[in-house]
């Protein structure tokens, strides 16, 4: 398998961030903390890794969200994100 | 308007056989709202024991249609897709939620989208968001210069061929460039081969026409494709990508 | 909360197993013939030529291998079953590579008995932690080698951790050194909620199990 085969955009993970977020979030506007590059979630690099969901930067690939959906509980490492930008209002 | 998606159960109305190893679901949901075309829903399964796989399936419905239709191919050592494909009956009903992806949709009457020609790319079942952009496209009478260049690997695993031959026979505006990277059949006369630079150099609008791309399939196809469509000149923000993933289905 | 809907007819992937093979998956686990790989980040691809493994940490010796003098180590062929975290067990796989044992001798442990952890550290930044009692005694490698050919980097080649004991994210892809540490220290997914320890015989797959 190639490299980087298994990487989906951040698109693919709009169900789950609308689980814990209930906004439109793949419009949703991350800054990498990495190398301060901004994108829209749509945009960005997601690996859908069988424990949790990683979200990374797609320009130095700094995790900017990891996931973990255990017992119930949601545990977001968001240490990799500077910035969040979410529309209140989405239409 | 903060909205959360709820899982909601689609009664499965119909199911179409699309090519050999790829079938359509219409879907009636009771709950819909309303979609964008471009946007997937997730689907859930769950069996008696409890065990439960997810997976996401982009809608190949435009939004003006009645009625949900999912497009899936069947993936040989698959968990969901072989249940949608070989198990389910028309009757039953399948857990769903969505519209998901405010990202990579395509609305004819957004007019940001104002005249920017369409540059759509599909590889194998990456053809099914394109598919409703252009079904949306046709239904609501718009004429944007639109281009789509789908690669299969056969002649019969070609998704919606015939509906794809009939929209741009009566649509000048339209035009449909397929490549077959398996096998041609006899007297092929369009490309075969796996897209290349070449082949996107030839079909791609020129960037100075400001174009919008979409590109949807394997990781693989759609990594390549975008790379190349920047080297020709179009701008990162122009491009738009669905990764499929290694299998692309 | 509306009950859970059940999708008629669907059984997921073939999770049962004759009996010979029973006790030898942990509960909840089915078995596989797969060897899926699952990826938190892009494949690292670190050239031979610049890969070296390192022991270092609260410790007072530095220990550095350059991959050529790591294959000129002891080596040795296991078989083990190893269990996934996801619920997937593969049984039977073919190992080759460096005892931990033999990369520890040269640390004087029982000098420094404060030493009860290690975190192991890896190219992509993944880290996983374990206490050391749990790399000693034959129970663990650092393996260059899958079923007789070299780890590919999808599996975490050119040398990843082996842990068999353990659920097999503890075995970290893309190994370049172990820190031994006095305190325990949460790695990539233990600080995500799962288990520190994660021990597939006791079910213990997240924090509090």
């Amino acid at each position: 398998m190639k490299d980087n085969d298994l990487r989906l955009d951040g698109n693919a993970a709009g169900g789950l961030l609308n689980e814990i977020f209930p906004f439109e979030m793949t419009t949703a506007e991350a800054t990498c903390g990495g190398c301060g590059t901004m994108k829209r979630f749509g945009e960005v690099m997601l690996y859908r890794h069988g424990m949790g969901a990683i979200l990374r930067c797609a320009h130095c690939d700094t995790a900017l969200i990891r996931i973990a959906h255990v017992r119930g509980w949601y545990r977001l490492d968001l240490s990799g994100m500077s910035y969040l930008r979410i529309a209140a209002d989405i239409h | 308007m903060a909205q959360q998606l709820k899982w909601q159960l689609g009664k499965v109305l119909e199911i179409r056989q699309e090519t050999p190893k790829v079938k359509s679901l219409i879907l009636e949901v009771p709950d819909w709202t309303t979609h964008l075309a471009g946007q997937h829903v997730d689907v859930r399964l769950m069996a008696e024991d409890g065990y439960q796989a997810q997976r996401s399936y982009s809608i190949a419905s435009p939004p003006e249609d009645r009625y949900l239709m999912l497009t899936v191919a069947r993936i040989e050592d698959g968990e969901v897709s072989p249940y949608l494909t070989d198990e389910l009956r028309v009757g039953d009903r399948i857990e769903l939620r969505g519209p998901i992806g405010g990202y990579f949709v395509w609305n004819a009457r957004d007019e940001k989208n104002d005249g920017s020609p369409l540059f759509l790319v599909a590889g194998g079942s990456g053809i099914v968001p394109l598919m409703a952009m252009i079904r949306h496209r046709a239904n609501s009478g718009n004429k944007v210069p639109t281009k789509l260049l789908y690669s299969s690997p056969y002649h019969e695993e070609i998704i919606y061929r015939e509906e794809l031959d009939h929209l741009s026979a009566n649509d000048s505006s339209l035009r449909v460039l397929h490549t077959l990277t398996r096998r041609q059949p006899p007297n092929w006369m369009s490309y075969g081969r796996r897209i290349d630079r070449a082949m996107l150099a030839d079909t791609a609008w020129r960037p100075a026409e400001k174009p919008l791309a979409f590109t949807s399939g394997p990781t693989a196809l759609v990594e390549t494709v975008a790379n190349y469509l920047q080297e020709l000149g179009y701008e990162p923000e122009s491009i738009k990508t669905e990764r499929f993933g290694p299998t692309g289905g | 909360m509306a009950e859970q809907f059940i999708s008629r007819g669907f059984k997921g992937r073939a999770r049962e197993s004759d009996r010979a093979v029973k006790e030898r998956i942990p509960p909840g686990q089915y078995e596989t013939k797969d060897f899926p790989v699952l990826s938190a980040g892009p494949t690292p691809r670190t050239s031979l030529e610049r890969w070296s493994f390192s022991i270092y940490g609260d410790i007072a010796e530095e220990l550095k291998w350059t991959w050529d003098e790591f294959r000129r180590l002891p080596r040795e062929s296991v078989t083990v079953d190893i269990h996934c975290v996801t619920k997937w067990s593969k049984l039977d796989t073919v190992w080759t590579g460096v005892s931990v044992d033999t990369l520890l001798e040269g640390i004087n442990l029982e000098a420094q008995p404060a030493i009860g952890y290690l975190i192991a550290y890896c190219d992509g930044g993944y880290t996983t932690n374990l206490p050391l009692a749990d790399v000693r005694g034959g129970k663990a490698w650092i393996a260059y080698e899958y079923d007789g050919k070299p780890l590919t980097p999808e599996h975490g080649g050119p040398a990843r951790l082996l842990v068999p004991h353990l659920y097999f994210w503890k075995s970290a892809k893309w190994v370049r050194g172990f820190k031994l540490v006095a305190k325990n220290q949460a790695g990539f997914w233990e600080s995500l909620g799962y288990h520190n320890y994660g021990d597939p015989w006791k079910e213990q797959r997240y924090a509090g199990d």
